[in-house]
């Protein structure tokens, strides 16, 4: 396959991910700033996660404070902002366009009225008017483009560059979304203990805030299934983490690379399978009290970096030209 | 003014008659809601066009008429056996004058009008063009002007365009309106890009058993991506930029995930002065560094070849007849629109005198741009023609201003006929020559006007070859 085709399958499906993953980490932000007692730490998650992802700079000379409609104008409409939702259906569609020979019918038209019905939903007003609605829609999407990618796609290469694709950025999304979400807990336990006696119980709104993070990856059911037990953070992490099962965990997300990494491989992608099997049989062996030891922060940006490392690695072996 | 579907008394002609019983028997808006449909159907499938001069990336739909163009099965016989001539002229007169010449000794036409051509490229002299076929596929534009009545208006031999929108049409058609197709007996063209594949596989370079095959594309912002991208998908090929291919020992290869594959047959869709920065355009990004090295080695195919334009220039367009005399030896089938070559000092003269009965057109102009339409042209852009002729006659012909015939076409206030052409799809590989019934019809949407480029404004329809 072409190198450059292969690079547009690859994008084409980290956008359409990335698109995902930016609905769903806003949508839980906003979830929690309508429960009592939590615009503060919704307010401080919503400007976690722009700095996570360095937009914070740019966000704060654009909008000043860190609101819910500034935060959806910025990441949902914004077209400058590269990380905006506007810019990954953007990408994503353009990439597809670049291979529309490439891919089935289905899924260019999938992608293709994607992108045509967000505009008109922004037209319409609906990602400020009923956000909660609309990041439902731009998750069906994208649910939509990954069905239709594996009920129509012929398992060939091109197909193993979309999977590749998908779960590269879907490992680095979760992690990052852990990351903001116990970076805000942290802080505000830290402020809780200090001030606020008539916040309520800090039991009490710990099981929002991780009730928000299962659900925001669709992870609630699962976690119930697993541990039958009353929901903690450390659980939590270890689900997310390590959990080879659960389809947003990291563990599962580089088993999936790993699979797709070999069925691709040429002969200089060696040392770059070697550095993903690593990273997921360290997953497999790994417990949550030997990362809480190293401290999940700290342990979290050293995951970033590798993936990211494997990121730059796929597109060293297979796709610059 | 010759109507396809109507008689001047407003009666039906009969290979109409099944379709005008079949929109009578619909209730009224039918067409309106359906035409609806097949814009929103088009858009989500993508099927669009960038114009030059909008905004990078800016994407129109080409606008879809959804009343059938048809034509008599006995008329596309003749029609089908005059192009197969005259691209066969076209294609001996092309490796005869990059070769021995004979037609110019011959003095059939003058050798200046060829050799100092903008368009022949001296870089094709005594170039072996792998099977000896220039334009393996070509679009010939016919109009008809009356009952049976038709003209070559012109021969696109370079890299004709449209023939996505022909296939895409007939889709269409056949999914809003399958009951149609149940009661005419229409000539299938789905198989078109099975055809051009197996033309351009027989066009390799000898000794090549299984021939990769590409389509060269200048990328995703050219206007016509979508059909590149489409005829690739279609045929089962990769679908290249200029950066994907590299040129090694005279060998051209594509940038794979596995490293350099071969490619022995590339079917670009890229003019020749931007194929090779090393010969042609030093600055074109689109383009291959070293493929004319690998094409005067005989080690792949262009399809077309390069140099393929100055056989459908509109200086040499008036030899056409004449080619066919003297490399078939047979009478042409089809007619050429009489023409006046300004560069004559005869024709100048009476052009000049008659400049508002006819249509003046620049030698190299492509698109429907550059012309003058005597008749409907206002006195000053006459004045203007005038003065242009006088400085550069060389670089216009005249031709009187042909009736186009019209068809009924939906537009705001309902059905009213608007003029038409025909753009058949002529396909020439060592074995011989081949076409799908019918081709692109092309609309003027404007009252009145004979412009049906899609650049300013014309629109498609969906062309049948009934059954008579």
């Amino acid at each position: 396959m072409l190198s450059r085709t292969a690079d547009s399958l690859y994008w084409m499906a980290r956008y359409t991910e990335r698109a995902e993953n930016t609905a769903r980490l806003i949508d839980i932000g906003l979830q929690q700033s309508l429960l009592p007692g939590q615009e503060r730490e919704a307010e401080a998650s919503l400007a976690g996660m722009l700095g996570l992802a360095e937009l914070l700079p740019i966000y704060q000379k654009k909008f000043g404070d860190v609101n819910p409609e500034s935060v959806i104008r910025f990441m949902v409409l914004d077209e400058e902002n590269p990380s905006s939702i506007w810019c990954s259906l953007h990408n994503a569609r353009e990439n597809a366009r670049a291979v529309r020979g490439q891919i089935t019918t289905g899924m260019w038209e999938t992608m293709n009225s994607t992108w045509l019905e967000f505009l008109k939903l922004c037209d319409e007003g609906l990602p400020l008017s009923d956000p909660g609605k609309f990041f439902e829609w731009v998750q069906m999407r994208s649910h939509l483009s990954r069905g239709i990618t594996i009920g129509t796609m012929f398992k060939d290469e091109a197909f193993r560059f979309v999977r590749l694709g998908i779960f590269v950025e879907r490992a680095d999304s979760t992690a990052r979304m852990l990351d903001v979400r116990f970076h805000a807990i942290e802080s505000q336990e830290a402020k809780t203990a200090a001030q606020d006696d008539e916040a309520p119980e800090q039991a009490v709104r710990d099981f929002y805030h991780w009730e928000a993070v299962l659900r925001s990856l669709s992870a609630f059911e699962a976690y119930r299934k697993v541990f039958r037990d009353t929901i903690s953070g450390t659980r939590v992490a270890e689900l997310l983490i390590l959990n080879p099962d659960m389809p947003r965990s990291i563990a599962s997300c580089m088993n999936e690379v790993v699979v797709n990494l070999q069925e691709v491989g040429n002969g200089n992608s060696g040392e770059t399978r070697r550095r993903a099997g690593k990273l997921a049989s360290t997953l497999q062996y790994l417990t949550i009290e030997e990362i809480l030891e190293t401290g999940l922060h700290d342990w979290l940006t050293k995951l970033l970096a590798d993936i990211d490392d494997l990121g730059g690695r796929i597109r060293q072996d297979f796709l610059v030209l | 003014m010759f109507d396809e579907m109507l008689l001047e008394n407003g009666k039906v002609r009969p290979h109409y008659s099944g379709f005008d019983r079949w929109k009578s028997s619909r209730e009224a808006g039918f067409l309106e809601s359906k035409k609806a449909e097949a814009d929103h159907l088009f858009r989500q499938v993508g099927i669009t066009f960038s114009v030059y001069g909008d905004d990078v990336g800016t994407e129109r739909l080409i606008p879809f008429d959804l009343v059938p163009r048809i034509i008599p099965a006995s008329q596309w016989a003749r029609l089908e056996k005059g192009l197969a001539q005259r691209v066969q002229a076209l294609n001996l007169f092309l490796k005869d004058v990059y070769g021995r010449g004979d037609i110019l000794r011959a003095g059939i036409i003058p050798a200046n009008r060829v050799l100092g051509n903008a368009q022949f490229r001296k870089e094709m002299l005594e170039l072996n063009v792998p099977s000896g076929i220039y334009s393996m596929i070509a679009g010939i534009d016919l109009v008809c002007v009356g009952e049976d009545e038709w003209y070559v208006l012109e021969d696109n031999l370079r890299v004709p365009s449209g023939v996505s929108y022909m296939l895409e049409n007939r889709k269409m058609m056949m999914r809003l309106f399958p009951d149609l197709f149940g009661e005419h007996r229409i000539a299938p063209v789905a198989h078109y890009p099975d055809l051009l594949l197996e033309t351009l596989r027989q066009g390799a370079p000898d000794a090549i058993e299984d021939p990769t095959v590409v389509v060269l594309t200048p990328g995703l912002y050219n206007s016509a991506y979508f059909e590149h991208a489409f005829l690739a998908q279609q045929m089962g090929v990769e679908l290249v930029e200029g950066k994907d291919l590299i040129v090694d020992d005279d060998t051209v290869y594509m940038q794979t995930t596995h490293g350099k594959k071969r490619v022995d047959v590339i079917y670009r869709r890229i003019d020749d002065d931007y194929l090779d920065p090393e010969v042609f355009n030093a600055d074109s990004m689109l383009g291959v560094r070293g493929l004319m090295r690998a094409y005067r080695a005989g080690r792949v195919t262009l399809a077309n070849a390069v140099g393929t334009g100055v056989a459908d220039d509109k200086s040499i367009y008036p030899y056409v007849p004449d080619m066919i005399r003297f490399y078939l030896g047979q009478e042409p089938i089809l007619h050429n629109v009489p023409t006046h070559i300004c560069s004559e000092a005869d024709s100048l003269k009476y052009v000049l005198d008659n400049l508002e009965q006819l249509v003046v057109k620049e030698v190299h102009g492509a698109g429907g741009y550059g012309m003058l339409i005597g008749p409907s042209a206002s006195k000053a852009e006459i004045a203007d023609f005038r003065a242009k002729l006088i400085a550069h006659p060389d670089a216009y012909i005249a031709q009187p201003t042909l009736s186009l015939s019209t068809c009924p076409t939906m537009v705001d206030k309902g059905i009213a006929p608007r003029h038409i052409d025909l753009r058949p799809f002529v396909l020439s590989s060592p074995s011989g020559v081949r076409m799908v019934p019918g081709g692109l019809t092309r609309v003027a949407l404007k009252e009145g006007s004979l412009v049906v480029n899609s650049s300013q404004g014309g629109g498609t329809k969906d062309t049948w070859v009934a059954a008579d």
